[in-house]
């Protein structure tokens, strides 16, 4: 049979593609990946839709909000010792952070001194908790990248540390620690006696953890230039914390606007250079070694004195005295009721938290309940700049930049 | 140059007028003032890049609701940080609630895109120019603004929680 050829008309692309044997078709072949809201490894509530082409990944979409408990709402229709535990549930890889930070934010309002003693217990149960979302965070990396082995072995350690919790406050997880005008007791001898076991045991733990990780080979090539943030960007960006500081910008609350006897401790600020997974996973490690350092220093020099403030209107009395005392029984019975009136004035104040700039915005009309209290959450605000952060990379890649910004499901949505 | 409160806000008074700059006070050690719609932009934009200012850190910002308050019944906040001289500002912008339109800070700060998506979620803030203005904590389907202060904290309008459940 007599075949006609017809010709074709090509494209100077067209001709292109067939002469180095490239498929005609003018559109990249793009998928549709659907990577959360519950997946095993996204460690919380993320959606991300991403558009892929092939193995890299061209646009995502974040989702967020799944576990969104109007925090902000709530806080205007309660008294102010009962905001304490919402501030629990953002950040609850260290909430005691959360906890404290809120109650300076209360006594900024108030006008209250918190003693020096009551000062120094709050550094070393903040470096604590600091120290507990790293551990989660950099071993969390490790499992992310095929190294299961050191999550457990410092999670063990977090137990060690909740343990501190439970004897200081009686809570582990959600814990609710302390009062607006110090802590709720004072340190027992038994939990001072966990302190220095831990800081006896730990460095060990956390050296081994960090030679199976820090030089490693697979773990070098899995995390150098992954997920990698300019200072430029990342100050846009309104990033904080050690994010930041993994980019090269060495703002640290701590240092720059020190509070709770911060200025009183001997630390360094680590900082990396280039802000890709390696350089967080680096900065992290280190600061946990410098806040070790921290609360060496803080029991060492614990300071003789009261574990709270004399705020007879705000700080509830101790119990025996209720029953026996009748101007504590009042107070008590006033504070527990709610019926306190706070002065009218608008303050904020930031403190360090485990992922950066943790800040309270309250506003007080002279009522019983803020007029308005604004969390500046860091893991909302640097979150955004995740679809930035993967485009051009890889699906593994992804998972491993996202476990290395160490983003908190309850912070992100408060 | 030492940042002081006296001499940032001679700096900007001294650039944008009086009639636009007005109520500086200083209720928590940051500086507070209040401007317009027209300035915000402007004024921000100029704290970011005046050579000797660097107030080149947008730290947050949120929407504040008065209710009865009239033209300044809307009160959007935002507070900026200089690194450099670690100086903190916070500005504020009154508006009517008819009318809550503010401009977009998004092509100044990166971070301005989900706060101001926030705003406008949970306040009902019109960011002009904003490219991607939609609710991001709050549900789709809302239909309201949950933190305007007219609405109690229950939704009232559900039917699903029975009284009895709860020992009421």
């Amino acid at each position: 049979m007599a075949t006609e050829n017809k010709k074709v008309e090509l494209t100077d692309l067209e001709q292109f593609r067939l002469d180095n044997g490239l498929a005609l078709t003018e559109e990249p072949q793009l998928t549709t990946l659907n990577l959360g809201p519950t997946h095993p490894a996204t460690h919380g509530i993320f959606q991300n839709i991403l558009q892929m082409d092939g193995e890299k990944i061209v646009d995502a979409v974040p989702t967020i909000g799944y576990i969104h408990r109007a925090f902000e709402k709530i806080a205007e229709r309660r008294p102010f010792y009962q905001i304490t535990p919402l501030t629990d549930r953002m950040n609850y890889c260290s909430s005691p952070i959360n906890n404290m930070g809120y109650h300076m934010t209360v006594e900024k309002l108030l006008g209250i001194t918190v003693p020096k003693r009551a000062q120094y217990i709050r550094v070393i149960m903040m470096e604590l908790a600091r120290i507990s979302d790293h551990l989660i965070c950099n071993s969390i990396l490790g499992v992310d990248s095929g190294a299961f082995t050191g999550f457990l072995y410092v999670m063990q350690e977090r137990e060690h540390i909740y343990d501190i919790y439970e004897e200081v406050c009686g809570a582990r997880l959600t814990t609710n620690m302390g009062r607006i005008g110090g802590m709720e007791r004072d340190l027992s001898p038994k939990a001072l006696h966990l302190i220095d076991e831990f800081l006896k045991r730990f460095p060990k733990v956390w050296a081994e953890f960090e030679k199976m990780l820090t030089r490693n080979r697979i773990f070098i090539d899995r995390t150098t230039d992954v997920g990698a943030i300019s200072a430029e960007r990342a100050l846009s960006y309104g990033f904080t914390g050690p994010n930041l500081r993994a980019a090269g910008v060495d703002y640290d609350v701590r240092v720059m606007n020190p509070y709770s006897s911060y200025e009183d401790f001997e630390f360094e600020i680590p900082v990396g250079s280039k802000g890709d997974t390696y350089d967080r996973f680096l900065v992290r490690n280190e600061e946990v070694w410098q806040s070790l350092k921290i609360i060496e220093q803080a029991y060492k020099n614990l300071p003789e004195g009261s574990y709270h403030a004399d705020a007879p209107h705000y700080y509830l009395p101790p119990k025996q005295e209720v029953y026996r005392n009748m101007e504590a029984l009042i107070y008590h019975f006033k504070i527990v009721m709610g019926e306190i009136d706070a002065p009218v004035g608008e303050v904020y104040h930031s403190v360090e938290g485990g992922n950066g700039e943790l800040g309270f915005y309250l506003i007080s009309d002279g009522g019983r309940t803020p007029y308005r209290l604004h969390f500046r959450r860091p893991c909302f605000i640097y979150y955004q700049a995740y679809t930035e952060m993967i485009k051009g990379g890889q699906l593994a890649d992804a998972i491993l930049t996202l476990s290395s910004l160490n983003v908190i499901a309850g912070e992100l949505d408060a | 140059m030492e940042l002081t409160n006296e001499n940032v806000l001679g700096k900007i008074i001294s650039k944008f007028g009086e009639e636009n700059i007005w109520d500086a006070f200083n209720p928590d050690g940051i500086m507070t003032i209040t401007t317009n719609r027209e300035s915000i932009h402007e004024l921000i934009k100029y704290l970011r890049d005046d050579e000797e200012l660097q107030i080149s850190f947008l730290t947050t910002m949120c929407g504040i609701h008065f209710p009865g308050q009239g033209d300044k019944e809307m009160c959007m906040m935002y507070q900026l940080h200089s690194l450099r001289h670690n100086y903190r500002i916070r500005i504020k912008v009154f508006m009517p609630a008819s009318d809550p339109v503010m401009p977009t800070m998004t092509d100044l700060y990166a971070t301005a895109n989900w706060m101001e998506r926030e705003a406008f979620d949970f306040y009902g803030f019109i960011f002009t120019g904003h490219p991607n203005l939609t609710r991001i904590l709050n549900i789709e389907e809302m239909e309201y603004h949950p933190m305007l202060k007219q609405y109690p904290l229950e939704d009232q309008t559900r039917e699903d929680k029975i009284n009895t459940y709860f020992g009421r």
